[in-house]
């Protein structure tokens, strides 16, 4: 007796975004489970989770804005290398608010995400107009000379940082605020992606000439896209300044850089939900092997060659067949 | 003081525009960015350690051997990682920025760090040149920088193989049509521009101590001076190493060492407001011809 | 601005790539619904000539008027706006999207938004009637198809369709007929025909000369980047030096 392998797609009919003739609650189900699940499992269920790993998921929180932050610039075409310069500017901005105008966080962090944002976008707009690995090269310099300018010129705090800065009013606020602009960067970046401005931006990526002879300004639609990657990062960077209650140096350095990238190419670039799914991986993960020390970063580099060179595609893209498809074996006579 | 700076600057600017060259011509050659540059760096300054203190092997063979196994460790990048993305390029950029920040954490991890790891000099001794002294290994420095540029030059622009680099390089597809192989010429530059990592750290690497750091500082270095030159040209990394090596001495002897992290910092800043794609770089806005 | 005043006038424009002098002191002018044909052997600098006019490349010397407004190295992203749409020799569709999403990037731009006095309307709506327009066969559903999916005839008239989704007063067409079928092409000319009744001013360039010279006003030459004849279609053709360039190309 002879099998072979069927593959079924389920569901055309209810993924097809456009056309919403949902039949069943079977198929209102399958395509509300996926959705629900991040929601869901952020907002309800983590909190129920232990001080120790509650104190993880939020740090993973960073890492996942960071990642969908990469993801939206390379939305557009640009790799960064230096999401630790978003990062850092963001807490070095939120901190100094706090540290020299004893501004509070509820402050702080709206700021920092708005100046962060501007100031990291006009550092790196002269760039974004040439193609190729300028960007990358131009994100990975930045944060390594700024770090190394604070240390040398001592400014902020030089090498000690700015510390004992105001903490959340809360462990849960903390929590909740984190989960929350998980949630809305997932779906907020996923939405816009899906509209007709995420096809302007994605066409800049395929074909810029293409955008260009549309009559539309690639610098500024690029410029936007750098804003929004920015503001996300430096959202991060707020809110770990005021979980650390400190903003220093290593804001600026290589991890905040690798782990992200490392997510977000495990995960599966250009879907948002990819980083996200990759930083809840790896993060996690990297807190198991804390006792490896220097390996983990090793293990970030290793993950990330193997994904780029093996798996592009990620771990979200391959899942999301998988839901979409029944696979089984069938009898052949 | 000033014939001091003048001679220093020019040691500094030699210093930079070595630590440079690799990185660039590989780029030059095959389009390649090598972003585990500075791991390269640091690997072949350990090698040779470990080849001289380990093993009790003598320090001219240590010091080729280390250079060989450089080259051959570029080679090894390219038909392992870099073939299978070749063309995308920021596939290369993330593999080999990934292959690189693993070489430099495993040396980290297995406890390289500390004051025993250096190379030692060429030669020992010193020169006096009015009153300002010079130690030989910054000589060397200076004339090895002066000699490999030289070469490099005269190899792109007059040999047979440089001519074929340089058509690669400008239009692939063309190439190809020509019988030029462009998977062992990406290979040779791999090669070429680790073997000049190689060289760079076993001349440099005397003047301090062996360290992971030193390895991102490499590529720090090597990226400000190809983004100010102009990623790509030779006479551009000249440029721009002259002018950064000169703007940080002058800026450590009559203002403060520690605002010379700054003249590299403003300098990028400048050129990439003024020319974003540096002062000799012929970086392409648009994505093709049209 | 009076009727006199040409619709563009290009003065001695020239732009030369590290030594090969892709054009060179080029001049005419173009009136108002006028379909000026542009030859010339390839690499004569017909393509280049375009990319000046549309800022996708810096000019050397000279100037480009456009209404009598000075437009000389302007973006693209301008020159657009001010009603000069072009289509690409090489077509370079988002193959990944379907058909008819193509033409939301130009249905996005300012222009098309100024147009309909801030107001978008159905983009898609709008897309499936343009591309009905230029022959996407509506019952077919050829418009839903992925553009990768699409042969070539399909694709240079979506790349016309693109351009006319800028409601643009200058069409710019590089080559539109090349690579087409006659019947392809038969199918095409009766478009740019309705849009010369509509009044647009139309800049083509071929080198189906035949198809060319039954809609042309007017014809103009280039050589090595040099303007070497240009007038009406039969006296061009009658030209010693444009003989020359035509046979020496291809002999
Ligand atoms: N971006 C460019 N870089 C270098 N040379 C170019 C470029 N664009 C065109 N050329 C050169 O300019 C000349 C004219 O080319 P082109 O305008 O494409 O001719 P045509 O469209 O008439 O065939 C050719 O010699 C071509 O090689
Ligand atoms: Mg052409």
């Amino acid at each position: 007796m002879k099998k072979r392998k069927e593959r079924i797609d389920r569901g055309i009919k209810a993924r097809s975004e456009d056309v919403f003739a949902l039949s069943s609650f079977r198929e209102m189900l399958y395509l509300l489970a996926p959705r629900a699940l991040p929601v869901l499992g952020l907002l309800v269920f983590a909190p129920l989770l232990g001080a120790y790993w509650r104190e993880i998921l939020m740090s993973t929180a960073i890492y996942a804005l960071l990642a969908m932050s990469w993801d939206m610039l390379v939305s557009v075409g640009l790799i960064s290398l230096g999401q630790s310069l978003f990062y850092g500017i963001g807490s070095y901005v939120a901190g100094s608010l706090n540290h020299y105008l004893s501004w509070p966080p509820i402050l702080t962090i709206p700021a920092a995400t708005v100046l962060g944002g501007l100031i990291c976008t006009l550092f790196l707009l002269p760039v974004v107009r040439l193609r190729g690995i300028y960007f990358a090269m131009v994100t990975l310099v930045l944060p390594l000379m700024l770090l190394r300018l604070v240390e040398a010129t001592r400014i902020l705090g030089g090498t000690e940082g700015l510390t004992g800065l105001d903490p959340f009013p809360g462990q849960l606020t903390a929590w909740y605020v984190l989960q929350a602009a998980v949630l809305v960067t997932l779906f907020g970046f996923r939405r816009l992606m899906g509209s007709d401005y995420g096809l302007i931006i994605k066409g800049i990526d395929d074909s810029d000439r293409s955008v260009m002879s549309a009559g539309i300004n690639i610098h500024w639609y690029k410029a936007q896209v750098l804003f929004l990657g920015a503001s996300v990062g430096s959202f991060a960077g707020a809110c770990g300044t005021h979980l650390d209650m400190f903003a220093g140096m290593p804001g600026f350095a290589l991890d905040y850089s690798i782990m992200p990238i490392a997510a977000a190419v495990v995960g599966g670039a250009g879907t948002f939900a990819g980083p996200l799914l990759g930083a809840f991986i790896l993060v996690p993960l990297s807190e198991i092997l804390r006792a490896l020390g220097a390996l983990r970063i090793v293990f970030y580099g290793v993950f990330l060659v193997i994904f780029v060179v093996v798996l592009p595609e990620g771990i979200f893209h391959y899942c999301r067949r998988k839901y979409h498809q029944i696979e089984r074996w069938v009898e052949v006579e | 003081m000033f014939l001091g700076t003048i001679v220093y600057g020019f040691i500094n600017s030699a210093i930079l525009a070595l630590l440079s060259m690799g990185f660039n011509l590989t780029f030059g050659i095959s389009g390649v960015a090598n972003f585990a540059y500075g791991a390269v760096y640091i690997f072949s300054g350990f090698l040779a350690w470990i080849l001289m203190h380990s093993w009790g092997v003598p320090y001219f063979i240590s010091v080729l051997a280390a250079i060989f196994c450089s080259g051959c460790v570029g080679i090894l990048m390219y038909y392992v990682v870099i073939i299978r993305v070749k063309g995308l390029s920021l596939s290369e950029v993330m593999a080999t920025f990934g292959i690189g920040m693993a070489v430099m954490e495993l040396f980290r991890y297995f406890d390289f760090v500390g004051f025993r790891y250096t190379l030692p000099v060429f030669v020992d001794g010193s020169l006096s040149f009015g009153e300002v002294y010079i130690d030989y290994q910054r000589v060397l420095i200076a004339l090895i920088a002066v000699c490999l540029t030289g070469f490099i030059y005269v190899f792109t622009h007059h040999t047979r193989v440089g001519l074929a680099f340089r058509a690669i390089a400008q239009d692939e597809r063309t190439a190809l049509t020509f019988g030029i192989d462009s998977d062992r010429i990406g290979a040779f530059s791999m090669a070429f521009g680790s073997a000049l990592a190689a060289v760079a750290a076993i001349v440099i690497l005397p003047l301090g101590t062996i360290a992971v750091e030193g390895g991102y500082e490499v590529l720090i270095n090597a990226l400000a001076v190809c983004i100010v030159g102009g990623l790509g040209s030779t006479v551009g990394i000249l440029v721009a190493s002259v002018l950064i090596g000169y703007a940080q001495t002058f800026t450590a002897n009559y203002l403060e060492p520690h605002w010379m992290i700054l003249v590299s910092l403003i300098a990028i800043a400048v050129v990439l407001t003024v020319k974003p794609s540096g002062l000799f770089g012929r970086q392409k806005e648009l994505e093709e011809r049209i | 601005m009076s009727s006199e005043t040409p619709l563009l006038q290009v003065k001695d424009l020239s732009k030369s790539f590290g030594g090969v002098m892709a054009v060179a002191s080029v001049s005419f002018d173009l009136k108002r619904g006028e379909l000026l044909g542009i030859i010339g052997p390839n690499g004569s600098g017909k393509t280049t000539l375009v990319n000046l006019i549309t800022g996708f490349v810096k000019s050397d010397t000279g100037r480009i008027l456009y209404e009598g407004r000075d437009i000389t190295g302007w973006p693209p992203y301008k020159v657009v706006d001010l009603g000069i749409a072009r289509t690409f020799q090489m077509v370079r569709p988002f193959y990944q999207l379907p058909a008819f999403k193509n033409l939301i990037v130009p249905l996005c731009s300012p222009r098309v938004k100024k147009l309909a006095g801030g107001r978008y309307g159905d983009r898609d709506a709008v897309a499936l009637d343009l591309l009905e327009e230029v022959g996407f066969e509506r019952d077919a559903f050829v418009s839903y198809k992925l553009a990768g999916a699409l042969p070539q005839g399909y694709l240079k008239r979506l790349e016309l369709a693109k351009s006319m989704a800028l409601r643009p007063d200058l069409f710019i067409l590089d080559e539109l007929f090349s690579g087409l079928s006659l019947a392809e092409v038969a199918g095409i000319v009766p478009i740019i025909e309705k849009m010369r009744i509509q009044g647009k001013t139309i800049i083509m360039i071929e080198h189906r000369l035949k198809e060319l010279f039954r809609i042309a006003d007017r014809v103009m030459v280039l050589n090595y980047g040099v303007k070497i004849a240009e007038g009406q279609a039969q006296e061009v053709m009658e030209d010693e030096a444009v003989k020359k360039a035509y046979l020496g190309s291809e002999g």
